[in-house]
């Protein structure tokens, strides 16, 4: 319990840290460099108008977040499975897992306002943008998680005779955990992202609205101080889920008693 | 000579991997069950390879190979107990010593408790009984080895086979667990194959010692080791010990030249 602690604390002090002396330096540059509140509105100007528009804020960081988190969800258990499937079928992998590695290189946000248009002008949309984009690190580390494996292990297996599933079930998942879980610290960020990008394009047409919407309508509105008070807010929740996915990650890890998977997701 | 009665027989064996390699070539040896043998010779003359051979792990190019009076390929699932030792232990490093030790009869299907039964005993024989409950990474590396021997004598099998299974450690674990191998063959008396570097090892532990050399991998020397049983540390001082390792030593030059 403790050790969770302190890896939360790990977690979150340091990024904690900077923020302050972040915003330090803002307002020492404020008043250094002479800067109109339009361009650049000082922390106080925003800490306001986040008072101001508390309410808004209060829905779209739980709404980005569930869209976010569901995102996330979707491409750790489908990642994972596409990883499966490589990993049981050579022919499959051959011919698909190459598309993987380049599709992870090449701008998925520019596919965005398709997804949109396919998925919908609402929150499964801006979940199918959040999915997308935090898919590839799940399969490639999922897919390296199955695949490397001390081949003396593999051959174990196989003078005791084990059967395909015993090895899928006994070593291959196990030895996945910890790509996955590095996987993960990497994928729950971009879908971080991908939900926000999402909502640029899509927006909630309800009641109630996302980060990336409030942003975009903010900026619209000439309104600096807000769009600054949407930023501070995605970072927040960039940062706790991050947190929270990193404290998992290494509980499960130390469960483990591996050192963190070897970063398999980039290259 | 009647292969029948010999628990391995190889015949004629070669063995070339895809791209060319001739790893062995013309192997031919006779196993009698219970007897313990060591494979030695410089690195890459196919010590490694005949160990997978045998356990069906590959096939020969050409030749026969028969364990237990069966193709090597079917007789691990069929004719023999065999267990394989690495020269890492190969151990799960999510699971518990004792689970890892009762991997072979997990994957046997045996009741949990039988098997952890079982895993217990194996620790005992390898002295790691207080370790069962640990990780294998809170453990020794000489630790981890004892453990990856308890599971391959878990099985209690009938063909043993070693691959420099204490090569990375250091000398005194390294003379401390020959021993205690050799008095476990004593008990148990499998067949056992055991690869080593290291001629003083090849002598203490063996019956006889087959000398090998490389490009292509091939017997050059079968040396029977008439030294009683137990042995202990004391026959590693004696004169005729050191005359026998010597001459292995000579043979093992004589083929790399
Ligand atoms: N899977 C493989 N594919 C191709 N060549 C191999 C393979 N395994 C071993 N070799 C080659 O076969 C020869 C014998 O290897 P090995 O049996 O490992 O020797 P040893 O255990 O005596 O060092 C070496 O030249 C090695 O490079
Ligand atoms: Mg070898």
């Amino acid at each position: 319990m403790s050790e969770a602690v302190r890896a939360a604390a790990r977690a979150v002090l340091p990024p904690a840290v900077f923020l302050i002396l972040i915003v330090l330096g803002w307002q020492l540059a404020i008043v250094v460099w002479q800067l109109p509140p339009y361009l650049v509105p000082s922390p106080r100007d925003v800490w306001a108008a986040s008072q101001e528009h508390a309410a808004d804020l209060g829905w779209a960081i739980p709404l980005t977040g569930a869209a976010a988190l569901t995102g996330f969800g979707l491409s750790l258990v489908c990642g994972t499975l596409l990883g499966l499937v490589f990993s049981q079928f050579k022919w499959v992998q051959r011919s698909i897992y190459p598309y993987a590695i380049f599709l992870q290189t090449v701008p998925i946000v520019a596919v965005a306002p398709l997804l949109i248009l396919w998925f919908g002008y609402g929150f499964q949309g801006v979940v199918a943008v959040s999915f997308i984009l935090s898919l590839f690190p799940i399969i490639t580390a999922a897919t390296s998680g199955l695949t490397q494996i001390d081949p003396n292990l593999v051959e174990l297996f196989a003078v005791h005779n084990a059967t395909r599933l015993q090895e899928l079930l006994k070593l291959r998942l196990p030895n996945a955990v910890p790509y996955i879980v590095t996987g993960a610290k990497i994928s729950c960020g971009l879908a971080v992202i991908g939900a926000i990008v999402g909502e640029i394009y899509a927006g909630f047409q309800g009641e109630h609205i996302g980060l990336g919407t409030l942003i975009t309508r903010a900026n619209a509105a000439l309104d600096t101080s807000y769009v600054f008070a949407g930023v501070l807010g995605s970072t927040l929740l960039s940062i706790a889920i991050f947190a929270t996915v990193s404290v998992l990650g290494s509980t499960i890890l130390a469960r483990w008693h591996v050192a963190a998977g070897r970063d398999s997701t980039t290259r | 000579m009647i292969a029948s009665h010999a628990l391995l027989s190889a015949q004629s064996i070669s063995l070339v991997y895809r791209g060319g390699v001739r790893a062995l070539e013309n192997i031919s040896l006779e196993l009698p069950p219970g007897q313990f043998v060591s494979l030695v010779g410089p690195s890459g003359c196919g010590k490694s390879s005949i160990l997978r051979l045998v356990a069906g792990l590959t096939a020969p190019t050409a030749g026969k190979l028969l364990v237990a009076g069966e193709p090597a390929s079917r007789a691990r699932r069929s004719a023999v107990r065999l267990a394989f030792v690495f020269q890492d232990p190969t151990l799960l490093p999510w699971r518990r010593v004792e689970d890892n030790v009762a991997l072979p009869l997990e994957l046997a299907g045996g009741a949990r408790s039988a098997r952890i039964e079982a895993a217990r005993s194996a620790l005992e024989l390898v002295g790691l009984s207080d370790f069962a409950r640990r990780f294998p990474s809170q453990l020794s590396g000489g630790m981890r080895m004892r453990a990856s021997l308890a599971r391959a004598l878990v099985v209690q099998p009938e063909l043993l086979l070693l691959d420099e299974p204490f090569a990375a450690l250091d000398d005194i674990t390294r003379q401390k667990l020959n021993t205690e191998l050799s008095r476990l063959w004593e008990q148990r008396r499998w067949t056992g194959v055991f690869v080593t570097h290291n001629i003083a090892e090849a002598v203490f532990l063996s019956q006889r010692v087959i000398v090998m050399c490389a490009r292509p991998g091939r017997i050059i020397a079968d040396v029977q080791v008439p030294f009683e049983f137990p042995r202990t540390m004391e026959l590693r001082s004696r004169p005729d010990f050191a005359r026998l390792c010597g001459e292995v030593m000579s043979l093992l030059e004589r083929g790399s030249r």
